[in-house]
């Protein structure tokens, strides 16, 4: 087998809020063994899930580990496909401003189609 | 009466149940329902609607740890843990939906 064919894609759906169960930080760290592997990674958040990327976290008063720097940190992993569904941004008000991170963002009819393309689809 | 709310308005029905529910009070909003408080949502005609109801709080560590403490809907008290020990107190009785 070539290494060309070993490289499967990888989507990793993100759909819940940070901080409130473990869920975001849980994808995170798999994406990260992910990457290490040589995958083709994408992420992907929607529903409350794009709460995730939201910039301004503090959760010092929380006494968690705040994670969402990390999300910057992914670019150094070539993990650089990170894509928001429009409609979900819309419904809470957010726009590419708020994220912390470069992002595209789909509507969910592209993102439906994203998803269909997928080797392995990991969900939380 | 107190009810305290943990979960997000727009992943599930918690807060909706709650205000569906329960006629008036104190609210307190915690954990990923402080997203509730949040100017700019979908929710935000539904929250201003309690507001004529129920008086809101919302607890000041969770919206820092979820960035939103800056762009909170006006009439939402913020209090910490201390406010949330107050609340419990004055109140005789309290209904956590879960």
């Amino acid at each position: 087998m070539s290494e060309e064919s070993s490289i499967k894609k990888f989507m990793f759906v993100n759909r819940k809020p940070p901080h409130g169960t473990i869920y975001a930080l849980e994808s995170l760290e798999v994406v990260l063994i992910t990457a290490a592997f040589d995958q083709d990674v994408s992420l992907v958040f929607l529903d409350d899930g794009v709460f995730q990327l939201r910039k301004g976290q503090q959760t010092k008063g929380i006494e968690t580990k705040n994670f969402s720097p990390t999300y910057r940190a992914l670019d150094g992993y070539d993990i650089e496909k990170l894509y928001v569904e429009k409609e979900s941004l819309d419904a809470r008000g957010l726009t590419e401003d708020d994220l912390l991170v470069d992002v595209m963002v789909l509507d969910r009819k592209a993102l439906g189609a994203l998803m269909d393309e997928q080797d392995v689809v990991l969900s939380f | 009466m107190l009810h305290i709310v943990n979960k997000s308005p727009l992943g599930h029905a918690a807060l909706d149940s709650c205000l569906r529910v329960a006629q008036g009070g104190d609210l307190l909003l915690i954990e990923d329902a402080v997203y509730a408080a949040s100017a700019g949502t979908l929710f935000e005609p539904l929250m201003k609607d309690a507001l004529k109801r129920f008086k809101v709080y919302a607890l000041q560590p969770d919206l820092e740890a979820r960035g939103v403490a800056a762009h909170l809907i006006e009439g939402i008290a913020v209090v910490d843990y201390g406010g949330f020990v107050d609340l419990v107190t004055q109140n005789k009785t309290c209904q956590s939906w879960l």
